[in-house]
């Protein structure tokens, strides 16, 4: 049995090792005296000092940001309403905006990219920030649909009706009883809409314009004379904000559910 | 009105030349003529410039801010973005969806653009630093009446290798067809750099647009590929620096770079010739309505990246060699002498620059440069559509098998339900 554990234990080891390895070797690179990828030669703060006084990087940072959240509400709240309106339909019905909502998910992004391209230069948009946030938010609702339509499924449909019976306007009724029980989809929905639209590459580098670049395609284009190691520092920070956030989200819901179960048995007691 | 504005300011830039031919020879105080640079102030006009990325000095270890420094001089916004390839480039402004105004291609498609009538004649009076250029640099192949482009950088093609594990200074492309150092080659990943050494060791013209010569090139590649370590770009800094490799061609602004990081590291231009090639700053055609203003700025910044010390400072931290004579003038001296940076008339005599090819040469070269790619010699043609037909199988034969399985497993539980 003891045997068991071992096995187990290292091959979790092992999963974890394979994710995180490069993560690691990049953090350490990014404190690299010399830009060299594999030889160490001291260590030195100066990419992250680099990194702050750099306007090219910390202005295509911030264009990702924006673009990323900007795009994110919007996905969560075009999404969101779909999923409601779609969890009304008949089977039949659903099944097809389903399918729709599928495609393009399984659709390369490449031709998402080249088709948002067309159809952009087709109405005379401007190319730039606007189409940026377009294109993130017409990948993202998807993502979106999908991750609120299990939870709109799985809840008690006689919440929304009862609702209704005490008083509720139908509007109200949305907002007070739906809205928070579906709440964890909707959450899950827009921090999936915010990591890919930070991660996207393909359908940006066809819809930017030519006064800004998110920071995905500022990094490719380094690749000829070679990435900084700016960019190793930049991506520490990120990846350290990131992990700082998780941690911090997890102990607050632990927290949380601690005051459940203390409230719930207190009450039990009082009975 | 401009035209006399730009007049004067030639008149006053000779003056003020006159003044510091008399200044000591590293002096790099800005001598801006601010008359030609605020001519544009409180306009609000913005410029797209697209550049290589990391190709522009922009304040790290306390260089100058090139694109700052231009601001705060005129008063224009810079908006600076970056591309990769020249072929990304060209095609994001092909697509119509991006206007830029100042740009930054290398020789061959400053040729492709000219052809296809992609770029905007620059007014050379309102590029007065443009006098500095080198004679060399004016009227090239590119572009031979120097109509639509300025020199920004410049460098030759050359072999790198490793004088310790090497033990001698190679003089011939043929080394990298030497089974000896199989496995310790690196070689080009971009079709066009491969060809032209290639096509040089063969002794042919490297813009030919003969076939012949071009098959038999690709068939030289091929016969070079069981050699070859790995297809590279950017990689070769880390494997030539960590000793991972012992040969490699690269680009001789890269090479010095390469060797202030790695002693053992020698630079040479093999003695059948090799590739000269320029960057050049060019004006798009506006994909919109025609700005004066921008167009002006855009001169302006033109003009900004030759100023002798703005040039100067760019060059050591680009590391490739300036066009400029005036900066080049303000560099140490060690750099200026350096053969690698700024070899002799004799080196420089063996090489060629490229021009742009015919569509059709171009795509005859793209595809034997995908066969050379894509074929290894285990597999043959019939290689994939095999694999995809074995695929298709089996995920029949997993279909199946899982109807079977259900089947089976429905028919026990009807049968343990009736024993019951």
């Amino acid at each position: 049995m003891k045997k068991h554990k071992i096995l187990s234990n290292a091959y979790t080891a092992l999963v974890m090792a394979f994710l995180y390895a490069p993560i690691i070797v990049l953090m350490i690179f990014s404190f690299n005296d010399s830009k060299s990828r594999n030889t160490w030669s001291g260590f030195t703060l100066r990419w992250y000092q680099d990194l702050f006084h750099d306007e090219e990087i910390i202005q295509a940072l911030m264009l990702t940001l924006v673009v990323a959240v900007v795009s994110a509400v919007f996905a969560t709240l075009l999404g969101t309403a779909a999923a409601i309106g779609l969890n009304k339909m008949n089977k039949r019905l659903r099944s097809v905006f389903m399918t729709l909502n599928y495609l393009p998910m399984v659709n390369p992004d490449i031709i998402t990219g080249v088709s948002l391209m067309l159809l952009f230069t087709y109405l005379r948009l401007k190319f730039g920030v606007t189409t940026l946030i377009l294109a993130h938010i017409t990948f993202s609702v998807p993502y979106v649909v999908l991750n609120v339509m299990p939870k709109l499924r799985s809840m008690d449909k006689h919440i929304y009706e009862a609702a209704l019976d005490l008083g509720c306007s139908p509007l109200t009724a949305y907002f007070k009883v739906v809205i928070p029980e579906i709440m964890p989809g909707i959450m899950s929905g827009f921090l999936m809409a915010l990591t890919f639209s930070m991660d996207d590459f393909v359908v940006s580098y066809f819809v930017n314009g030519s006064s800004s670049q998110t920071l995905p395609l500022v990094v490719y284009s380094q690749t000829r004379r070679r990435v900084t190691p700016k960019i190793n520092a930049l991506s520490t920070i990120i990846f350290i904000v990131v992990l700082g956030i998780l941690v911090i989200n997890n102990i607050y819901s632990a927290r949380k559910e601690q005051q459940l179960l203390a409230g719930n048995r207190a009450k039990k007691e009082g009975h | 009105m401009k035209r006399f504005a730009a007049l004067l300011s030639a008149v006053l830039l000779l003056f003020s030349l006159s003044v510091s031919a008399f200044a000591d020879e590293g002096d790099r105080e800005p001598n801006y003529d601010e008359a030609y640079y605020s001519q544009l102030k409180g306009k609000n006009v913005a410029i797209n410039v697209y550049n290589w990325g990391e190709y522009i000095s922009n304040g790290d270890d306390g260089c100058m801010d090139i694109n700052a420094e231009f601001e705060k001089l005129t008063g224009i916004t810079v908006n600076y973005t970056q591309f990769d390839t020249n072929e990304s480039m060209y095609a994001k402004i092909k697509s119509g969806s991006a206007s830029y105004d100042v740009i930054f291609p290398s020789d061959y498609m400053v040729s492709r653009m000219i052809q296809e009538g992609m770029l905007q004649e620059l007014d050379f009076d309102l590029i007065p630093n443009s006098q500095y250029i080198d004679e060399r640099f004016v009227n090239p192949e590119y572009d031979p009446e120097n109509k639509y482009s300025v020199p920004y950088t410049w460098g030759t093609v050359g072999l790198i290798y490793n004088y310790d594990k090497l033990g001698f200074d190679p003089e011939s492309w043929d080394i990298l067809w030497d089974e000896e150092y199989a496995g310790e080659i690196l070689m080009f990943s971009n079709s066009r750099d491969a060809f032209g050494l290639t096509l040089m060791k063969l002794g042919y013209n490297i813009n030919t647009q003969d076939k012949e010569e071009l098959a038999e090139a690709a068939e030289e590649l091929k016969a070079q590929k069981p050699l070859v370590q790995a297809y590279v770009m950017d990689q070769i800094f880390d494997k030539m620096q960590g000793n991972e490799a012992i040969l490699a061609p690269y680009y001789a602004g890269d090479a010095v770079n390469m060797m202030a990081e790695n002693e053992s590291l020698r630079f040479v231009v093999p003695e059948e010739g090799s590739n000269w090639f320029a960057d050049a700053i060019c004006i798009p055609k506006p994909s919109g309505s025609f700005d004066e203003d921008r167009y002006l700025a855009a001169h302006m910044y033109i003009n900004f990246l030759n100023e002798p010390n703005v040039a100067a400072e760019n060059i050591e931290y680009i590391q490739y060699s300036t066009p400029n004579t005036a900066a080049l003038a303000l560099l140490d001296e060690e750099v200026r002498e350096n053969p690698i940076s700024y070899p002799s008339d004799e080196v420089m005599e063996k090489t060629q620059a490229f021009v742009n090819l015919d569509t059709e040469t171009n795509l005859y070269m793209d595809q034997l440069w995908t066969e050379l790619m894509s074929a290894a010699p285990e597999y043959n043609e019939w290689a994939m559509p095999l694999f995809i037909i074995a695929c298709l199988g089996l995920s029949v034969f997993v279909t199946v098998f899982k109807k079977q399985y259900r089947r089976r497993k429905d028919q026990f539980s009807y049968d343990t339900y009736r024993k019951l």
